[in-house]
């Protein structure tokens, strides 16, 4: 199966095999920040941008994707926010081994775009579809707030 | 790489779901969000030939108001409905309890169509849209009709759905200014969990008085599960703290409890009690307007 997307800002067109899932075509596609974590939706390692909102893209059809927008870490590279997202992520010492890394980055990235008031409990919430077995949370969430207080 | 093999379909129109459903049977199952399917079509529980994405019904995604009815479509996601003015306004219950469940990435997918049709007694919606007097329309090949949420779910994993059955809204009554209503779920951490236990609340108060009154409890039982007794038991009372902590012990006598990695039968039971106690002060409070 065929199938046309908007892959981090180019119009691409991708080899789904039948039934396959999105998380796989996008690896298949060289995107290799999009991880392959649980498999089952609980971990947001496999989180991508679909039409600008996350979603775990184990639990998406690869021919849900047709037609649509999306973007993986990747596809912010040059972002400003995204950098700066990363700068405090380095700062705070909010990566391990760096697997869930990649997820909390883009949920992060979407929750400080959608702007607003922002608490620790906020950034609780925004990531608790992400799970991290290394840094225990406290420093990603530092990381987040860090972002939050440096945008003007 | 294929995960598992099956023929994608996406039809254009309700009726064409419905006769493709009814054509495949047992071989296919319908898709909305996928955040249930996925998961047992990659586990092996279910097995498919076919999938009949839904997700093409824009029809199906609206939220509106339809006179004194609160109309939900089964394709809006968790996060629509969660985010929507209409629903705050409406029945703010129902965007409380949808903000406790999985995490953003799911509730963008995830849809209450989905959530009511695969029927697991930890689904978290059905027990407010019980409490709130909801119900289902549901689409099939010989046309359309209305069930009562209660009705719904016939045990667990098995509703009124037939093959070629789709679920198409969810209604729920504009509830009287004189109404309140509270969600409450306890579950092992703060953030993507599945329930322990939730207990759903409705009260409506008249000039101090508790004058009905509907009591669900989620996850407790093979559907969602009507605390009868507990509900009785402060018609025709002023709210208060020993009325509500007497109710919440009615309630866990009336679950029915399985023990599993979430909980025993008596620790679930317990946690009823406190639950139903906190949701009819709570919606107690929102009935008198003592809080939003
Ligand atoms: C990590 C994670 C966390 C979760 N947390 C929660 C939680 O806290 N609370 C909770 O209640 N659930 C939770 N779930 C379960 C699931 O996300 C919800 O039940 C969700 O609402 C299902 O909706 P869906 O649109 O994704 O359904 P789908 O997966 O598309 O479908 C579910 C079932 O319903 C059928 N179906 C779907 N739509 C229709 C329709 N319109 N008409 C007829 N049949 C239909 C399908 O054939 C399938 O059997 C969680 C799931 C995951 C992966
Ligand atoms: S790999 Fe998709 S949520 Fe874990
Ligand atoms: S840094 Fe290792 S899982 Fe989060």
């Amino acid at each position: 199966m065929k199938l046309t997307l908007s892959l981090n800002g180019h119009s691409t067109e991708l080899v789904a095999a039948p039934g396959a899932r999105l998380l796989d075509v996008l690896r298949d596609a060289g995107c290799t920040s999009v991880k392959r974590g649980c498999e089952t939706g609980d971990c947001g390692a496999c989180c991508v941008l679909l039409d600008g909102e996350p979603v775990n893209s184990c639990v998406v059809p690869a021919a849900f994707a047709a037609d649509a927008i999306v973007t993986t870490l990747e596809g912010l590279n040059d972002d400003p926010l995204m950098r700066r997202l990363q700068d405090c992520f380095l700062e705070a010492g909010a990566v391990q081994c760096g697997y869930c890394t990649p997820g909390l980055l883009l949920v992060a990235w979407q929750r400080l775009r959608e702007g607003g008031e922002l608490t620790e409990y906020d950034v609780r919430h925004a990531m608790s579809g992400n799970l991290c077995r290394c840094t225990g949370y406290a420093k990603p969430v530092r990381a987040v707030l860090d972002a939050w207080e440096a945008m003007p | 790489m294929a995960f598992c093999d099956f023929k994608l379909h996406k039809p254009e129109s309700v009726t064409e779901a419905c006769r493709l459903g009814r054509e495949f049977g047992r071989t296919c199952a319908y898709m909305s969000g996928g955040t249930e399917l996925l998961v047992d079509l990659r586990s092996g529980r279910k097995k498919v030939a076919h999938v009949i994405a839904l997700g093409g019904l824009k029809e199906l995604r609206e939220i509106r108001r339809d006179g004194d009815t609160l109309h939900i479509g089964a394709q809006a996601t968790l996060s629509e409905i969660a985010e929507a003015p209409l629903v705050h306004e409406v029945f703010p219950a129902l965007a409380e309890a949808i903000v406790t469940m999985a995490g953003v990435q799911i509730r963008n997918l995830a849809t209450m169509g989905g959530n009511f049709s695969c029927g697991v007694p930890c689904s978290d919606t059905p027990p407010i849209t019980c409490a709130a007097g909801g119900s289902i329309v549901v689409a099939g090949p010989d046309g359309e009709r209305e069930v009562a949420a209660r009705d719904f779910v016939l045990a667990p994993r098995t509703t009124v759905l037939n093959p070629g059955d789709i679920v198409t809204a969810i209604r729920i009554p504009v509830q009287p200014t004189t109404s309140g209503a509270s969600f409450q779920r306890f579950t092992m951490r703060r953030g993507s969990a599945l329930a322990v236990a939730s207990v759903s609340a409705w009260l409506n108060v008249e000039q101090g008085v508790i004058t009905a009154a509907r009591v669900v409890m989620g996850a407790v039982g093979p559907i969602p599960l009507f605390a009868e007794n507990c509900a009785a038991s402060v018609v025709g009372q002023a709210p208060g703290d020993s009325v509500f902590a007497d109710a919440g012990a009615l309630a866990a006598a009336e679950a029915q409890p399985i023990s599993d990695l979430r909980g025993s039968e008596q620790y679930r039971r317990d946690v009823v009690a406190v639950l139903a106690r906190r949701a009819l002060a709570c919606a107690a409070a929102r009935a008198e307007g003592r809080t939003s």
